[in-house]
């Protein structure tokens, strides 16, 4: 992002009372960044030539998906009705469950939110996940009703509505269009009018949250923060009071959206931070940043730490990577404090990595934008969830890995993560996902109505979730479900390691730990995909699944029977060369099990590959 | 490593021009409206000279000639005869040497066969490829089976040895279609005092062939692997039968009728190559080298022209690629690959780079025959020996490398 010099109007500690900080909630696509686009435009954030819709969606993969996964802040200058000129720092959020971990540390970074819902749908899943965080963070919620110009858009039924199933006043929800900006004016007079100014002490000793940092190839690691009390400053020394480090500030600014030096960041404000800090280690979310000099005598109460629920290994295709791999990991995790990783080794895979991510689709994104941001090329393994083991010996150890699935007669019992979820789906589709609830094992708790849409509770063990879960619910729904979810304890489970044989020998990589009744089903189908994906060999290939020492599905890939270069002609061996260095280098990514050399992509192939 | 008694020497020289380009086909040759037949003739003259003063001794023994195409026939017997007498003029021709022309089966090319005969050809390959019309056409071959016949009748009242080239494993090919047309084949190629050999290959799909693109279009369907084997299988037994067994992968022979120049190739041993795109495997200077000409015609003849030769500098080749060349050419045939020729080739014993450790899997899996000093491939191996030789480069151990200085 360009740097621009502050313009004068930034310099100085602004007036608490003319702060106001918000974040935008909604469910997934209700329009948070599309209104995040009106409000900076109204407020002269940027020039209309460059605009462009979601402008703040700044990821390529979040434009391709036209999602957001990091939350963005921008600081807006609005003269009220009243005449009066405010900043408003607003954040925008992303949507889908597994990046509530970002909503909520910028629901600590404001007092007041916008629960956006779109008034064609409806309330959904994470409308009632986000909002009941921001009431639990004690916002001021200020409602909006998008997507007016819709035609299917009903916004009397939807008020109706959020006051039945969110239980909150929605007399003075505000109608807009995100898209074409009517009411946006009204929402902005009344988020100046409602919303409370924060407060703070600019004599005190300062006193910020660190909200987030990432990293920035001009200006280095960069720290969101918000100021409480006191003000921040170039060259000021500054401590992170949990961390213990310490670091000369080298600027401040605000994002107006663009990357702006200010003179200093005051009470109530929220801006960035750079100071020349080089340590990943030196940042954690939730730290709270002091003066050096003159300390706070107190941290803020900072934020609960991300617990990772779905863990997969990520290897580098090319062992060679390893080292790059573990650098752009690190670079990654600064820019997403919700990820963990430490190293593993496999067998059939080499040296890697053991990640641990919010869900599915976290872990989707990591792995892309490592293969795109950071040139990799990666093998996943098959995610699974953290159990807990209860040892004959009284000891308990939690499980990431099925490949360290201790012997079975060490064990008492398993136990496995269940989650609550909350599933909003229209009447017509609600057999069909209470029959997916069911198959997944799941436990219905509540099944009430709002008008024609369902809103159907179930307790489910989350291994049956991390999957394809959320896939098949899409389509089962035709897109109309939504889906929320918390963790809600560990439980017993008929749990069994299953192992894949490849020529008799356990790849690691492709072990899984499943319901006992569905071991044989799963282990089949992983049998059946692996013939089709390797080729043929000299050598028959025998490919077991099993469970301790009982084979419970087989497949063979048969030998090979004709591969052999017909014409060898006119001395030209040098084509035949070709051949045999190709095949040389196909080599080197094999991986060996027996007699038999596994290329890796079929492997890759294999893990790739959702469940049938 | 030099070379006590003269091995000989087979040189191939090449007539990049055909009438029409077949759409499978991908080796070096180019449809041309003129060709100065006489600029030709010099420049081949010129390219010889250059390699005999090249060789250290200079005056090599010649053992083969071999001219292959393109179509060779196409050339005038004159520039044929030109060539010949060039390479006896620089070398020492065997009185027994082997010379073959590779020939098209059209009735104007068969016109020529007597000139070629008389200009010192003794061995004629014929590629008729197939035996029906319906397949000539869908292989896009400028000839009738008909012509075909005719033009293998004449070369074998012509010359004294003729063979024919055929293509199977066609797509929409039947077992039954190739038995049947096998068997004619078998008995055209055992009668008549010169006959006795045979090449068959299957239809490979080469990149940037015409064939090649309509088979990822699903234009063309290439047969199924495991009937394409079958045909293979088929095809052994069936020459064997007939008294004329595989001696290479793709070529079928009476004993004593196999093709000397080819031979020599599969048995690593020295040729020189002459005209566009080909390639020759000399010591020069003690080492073992490849020379390559380039590829174009036109360049080429300009190289001749200006320099003498066509050719990109010789390349030393080491350890390893020798000693992986001498595996991959020597293995094709069903005498496999002698230990002392491996040893004098690569400077390595047979044993040391491929020990007993390194062959045992593939014995046991029935791939390599056991005992033996050399390394010879089972039918069975000979069969997927692309995947044999992978295995074998990969565990192929060259004992402290000398690096090669050039
Ligand atoms: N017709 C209409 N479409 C809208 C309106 N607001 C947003 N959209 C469209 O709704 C889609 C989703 O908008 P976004 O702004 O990306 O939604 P979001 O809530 O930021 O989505 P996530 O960040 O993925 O949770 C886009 O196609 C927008 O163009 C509106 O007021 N009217
Ligand atoms: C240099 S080519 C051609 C000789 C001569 N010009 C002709 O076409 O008859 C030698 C032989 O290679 C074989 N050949 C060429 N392309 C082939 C392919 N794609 N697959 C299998 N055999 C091929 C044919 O049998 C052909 O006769
Ligand atoms: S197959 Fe023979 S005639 Fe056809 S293009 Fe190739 S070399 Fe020329
Ligand atoms: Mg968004």
């Amino acid at each position: 992002m360009a740097e621009t010099r502050a313009a004068k109007a930034d310099a100085g500690g602004s007036d608490l009372g003319r702060i106001r900080n918000f974040a935008i909630i909604a469910h997934i696509d209700h329009g948070k960044s599309t209104l995040a686009d009106r409000l900076i435009e109204m407020c002269g954030g940027l020039e209309s030539r460059e605009m462009k819709a979601q402008v703040l969606d700044t990821m390529d993969i979040e434009r391709e998906r036209g999602i957001t996964i990091k939350a963005q802040t921008v600081r807006l200058t609005y003269t009220a009705t009243n005449g009066e000129t405010y900043h408003l720092n607003l954040m925008d959020t992303p949507g889908h469950v597994d990046f509530a971990y970002e909503v909520s540390r910028s629901l600590a970074a404001c007092e007041g939110s916008i629960l956006l819902v779109d008034a064609s749908q409806g309330v959904e899943a994470q409308t009632l996940a986000n909002v009941y965080q921001a009431i639990d963070a004690n916002h001021e919620i200020i409602i909006a009703l998008n997507k007016i110009d819709l035609p299917a858009a009903e916004p009397e039924r939807i008020r109706q509505q959020i006051e039945d199933v969110v239980g909150l006043d929605a007399s003075e929800a505000i109608p807009i269009s995100a898209k074409t900006g009517a009411g946006v004016a009204d929402l902005l007079d009344a988020l100046v009018q409602r919303l409370p100014a924060p407060t703070g002490r600019r004599d005190a000793p300062a006193k910020a949250l660190l909200v987030d940092s990432w990293y920035d190839p001009y200006l280095g690691v960069v720290v969101l923060v918000r100021v409480h009390d006191g003000v921040l400053r170039k060259g000021m020394r500054i401590r992170m009071m949990a961390a213990g480090s310490v670091h000369t500030v080298e600027r401040v600014g605000i994002f107006s959206p663009k990357t702006t030096q200010t003179e200093e960041l005051g009470p109530g404000e929220i801006g960035f931070v750079t100071a020349s800090i080089k340590e990943v280690a030196d940042t954690h979310v939730g730290d709270t940043i002091t003066d050096d000099r003159n300390p706070a005598a107190e941290a803020l109460t900072g934020f609960q730490p991300s617990v990772p629920v779905v863990f997969c290994g990520l290897f580098p295709a090319d062992s060679a990577d390893f080292n790059e791999l573990r650098e752009s990991l690190a670079r990654l995790r600064l820019n997403d404090s919700s990820f963990h990783f430490e190293t593993e080794s496999s067998p059939a895979l080499g040296f890697g990595f053991r990640c641990g991510f919010l869900g599915l689709l976290h872990l989707e994104i990591i792995q892309e934008r490592l293969e795109r941001e950071f040139n990799l090329n990666l093998v996943t393994t098959a995610p699974s969830v953290v159990y807990r083991l209860r040892m004959t010996d009284g000891t308990e150890t939690e499980l990431h890995n099925p490949v360290d699935y201790p012997d079975v007669t060490k064990i008492a019992r398993v136990q496995e993560p269940w989650i609550k979820a909350t599933v909003m789906v229209p009447d017509e589709y609600l057999g069909a996902v209470l029959k997916l609830c069911e198959d997944r094992r799941g436990i219905q708790l509540d099944l009430t109505y709002s008008g024609s849409r369902a809103v159907v509770q179930y307790r489910l063990p989350l291994n049956e979730v991390v999957f394809d879960f959320y896939d098949r619910l899409k389509s089962v729904s035709r897109g109309y479900a939504s889906f929320d979810y918390h963790l809600d304890g560990y439980e017993d489970g008929q749990l069994v390691k299953v192992s894949i044989l490849v020529n008799s020998e356990p790849v690691d990589a492709l072990s899984l730990i499943v319901h006992r009744e569905r071991a044989e089903a799963r282990g089949r189908a992983i049998c059946e995909r692996l013939k089709k994906l390797i080729p043929r060999q000299l050598f028959k290939i025998p490919i077991q699944a099993a469970i301790g020492g009982k084979v419970i599905a087989r497949e063979t890939i048969s030998a090979m029977r004709k591969d052999v270069t017909a014409k060898c002609y006119g001395g030209d061996v040098s084509r035949k060369r070709k051949l045999l260095d190709k095949q040389k280098r196909g080599k080197k990514r094999m991986r060996t099990f027996g007699k038999v050399d596994i290329p890796q992509e079929a492997f890759i192939a294999a893990l790739r590959l959702g469940e049938e | 490593m030099e070379n006590k008694v003269d091995a000989g020497l087979a040189i191939y020289v090449h007539w990049p021009f055909c009438r029409s380009k077949c759409p499978y086909c991908d080796f070096n040759s180019h449809v041309r409206d003129n060709v100065d037949e006489a600029r030709w003739s010099r420049a081949l003259t010129a390219e010889i000279a250059h390699t005999a003063a090249r060789l250290e001794s200079p005056r090599r023994r010649a053992t083969s000639i071999f001219f292959g195409g393109g179509t060779p026939s196409l050339m005038p017997p004159s520039v044929a005869a030109a060539v010949i007498d060039a390479i006896a003029r620089h070398f020492t021709l065997a009185d027994d040497a082997e010379i073959t022309l590779e020939a098209n089966p059209t009735s104007a090319e068969a016109g020529s066969f007597r000139g070629f005969r008389d200009a010192g050809v003794n061995r004629l390959s014929l590629g008729v490829q197939a035996l029906n019309d319906t397949d000539l056409r869908a292989l896009g071959r400028e000839h009738s089976a008909a012509e075909a016949l005719a033009a293998l009748d004449a070369a074998q009242t012509v010359f004294p040895r003729a063979s024919f080239d055929l293509i199977y494993a066609r797509p929409g090919q039947t077992l039954n279609d190739w038995r049947g047309e096998l068997k004619q084949a078998l008995a055209l190629a055992g009668t008549g005092a010169g006959a006795g050999h045979l090449s068959l290959y299957q239809l490979t799909f080469e990149q940037g062939t015409p064939f090649f693109q309509a088979r990822r279009r699903g234009a063309i369907q290439p047969l199924d692997d495991d009937v394409a084997a079958d045909m293979f299988d088929l095809t052994q037994d069936m020459c064997e039968a007939a008294g004329l067994p595989a001696y290479e992968i793709s070529n079928h022979a009476a004993p004593g009728r196999e093709c000397r120049h080819n031979l020599n190739y599969w048995r690593y041993g020295e040729y020189a190559g002459i005209g566009p795109g080909a390639h020759g495997r000399l010591r020069l200077q003690g080492a073992l080298c490849a020379v390559k000409a380039h590829r174009s015609p036109e360049k080429w003849l300009a190289a001749v022209e200006s320099k003498g030769h066509g050719g990109e500098p010789p390349a030393r080749l080491d350890q390893r690629t020798r000693a992986e060349e001498a595996l991959m050419m020597g293995l094709r045939l069903r005498e496999g690959v002698g230990a002392e020729r491996f040893e004098a080739a690569t400077g390595v014993p047979l044993r040391t780079c491929l020990p007993a450790s390194a062959r045992q899997d593939l014995i046991e899996g029935g791939f390599l025959a056991p005992g033996a000093d050399g390394l010879r491939a089972t039918a069975k191996g000979r069969n997927v020996l692309d995947a044999v030789l992978g295995e074998l480069a990969a565990s192929l151990q060259i004992p402290a490398e000398v690096p090669v200085v050039s």
